[in-house]
């Protein structure tokens, strides 16, 4: 038969665990840690990942092949949501160069094209 | 492990051989199972930047109007988030009982937990529409159809909302095509298509679900808890 059939306990401790998380992350919401808060709930929520993932998913007896998918998966998310909050958190860190932010200017005047003078044949 | 379907000797000898459910290309019921699982996952990585897009947005618009968001956040019914996480939760469970009633060819224990998360499912999905979306709509919250908001920061809390319709809207439309495919699962499982040594539809199909009950493990704190309950 193929795959690996878990005990009954492993599941039920998963979803029971699942559950009390689910009970703390709220639970934390109501006390102010300042930044913390934000840290806690996705902190929570990715074990909460972890969980379902490795048991209910059953990566955890996946294959090596199995579980490097996964693994790029995340990776890809990692490079999407790190480059993208990189550029938004880096925008101020130094002013725009002075011509982008100045105000526009008139246009040059457009320079008459000259024939092409011939060097002086000596 | 006894097979299920080896109503004669000689079928059971040719079952021996080749079984029905295994395609020529394959070497063995366990590659081909696990070719199955594998593909699945790489559809699911594609999921994960499918919802990751999402994610990323909010991330950028929530620093960028971080008062406006909080306060959108403040307005959800945290009570109806918990209760459907819980639900959800629970519907993943159901699900995981189906797989190993299939790995152990318990057929009845395997349409009972399918109809169970169905049923748990469509809660979730009725939770969601009558409890909150209606909700949301009768308080002017829905962008686009006579959004309102009487306090400061209207502009950024109508992107929330943006935000709010449209991850848990793209979830829910992924709910309700995974309820279709439990409704073939259950009648391919009533017509006796599975047992112990091929449920591969049983196993990716639990592999979507569980994936949706992720996105929601990582939306209901973003959406109702970051804003900040105290």
């Amino acid at each position: 038969m193929p795959g690996h059939v878990l005990p009954l306990r492993i599941y039920i401790g998963v979803f029971l665990a699942l559950l009390a998380l689910t009970a703390l992350t709220t639970g934390v919401a109501f006390i102010d840690l300042g930044p913390l808060n934000t840290a806690a709930a996705l902190a929570i929520a990715g074990v909460k990942m972890l969980l379902v993932v490795l048991f209910f998913m059953h990566a955890r007896y996946s294959s090596s092949l199995v579980k490097i998918v996964i693994l790029a998966g995340f990776f890809w998310l990692a490079l999407l949501l790190s480059f993208t909050l990189t550029d938004v958190e880096s925008r101020h860190w130094t002013p725009a160069p002075a011509p982008w932010s100045a105000p526009p200017q008139p246009a040059p005047k457009p320079v008459a094209l000259q024939p092409p003078t011939r060097p002086a044949t000596p | 492990m006894a097979d299920a379907a080896t109503p004669t000797p000689h079928a059971a000898e040719h079952a021996a051989e080749h079984p029905s459910y295994l395609a020529h290309h394959f070497a063995g019921i366990d590659q081909q199972f696990e070719a199955g699982s594998l593909g699945m996952w790489v559809f699911l990585v594609t999921e994960i930047m499918f919802f990751g897009g999402l994610f990323a947005g909010y991330a950028v618009y929530r620093h960028l109007y971080l008062p406006g968001f909080e306060a959108g956040s403040r307005l959800l019914d945290v009570r109806f988030g918990a209760a459907n996480t819980a639900v959800l939760i629970g519907s993943s469970l159901t699900m995981a009982l189906a797989v190993r009633a299939a790995q152990m060819n318990r057929r009845k224990a395997l349409i009972l937990c399918l109809i169970l998360t169905m049923l748990l499912g469509a809660a979730f999905l009725g939770i969601k529409f009558t409890y909150e979306w209606s909700h949301d709509y009768e308080d002017h919250l829905v962008p686009g159809m006579g959004f309102s908001y009487p306090g400061p920061n209207a502009p950024a809390i109508q992107l929330f909302f943006c935000f709010y319709f449209f991850m848990t809207g793209l979830h829910a439309l992924h709910m309700v095509i995974g309820l279709g495919i439990m409704a073939v699962l259950v009648w391919m499982a009533a017509r006796g298509k599975f047992d112990d040594g091929y449920y591969s539809p049983i196993e990716v199909s639990g592999l979507y679900w569980h994936f949706i009950d992720i996105v929601w493990i990582f939306l209901f704190p973003l959406l109702y808890l970051v804003g900040g309950r105290y």
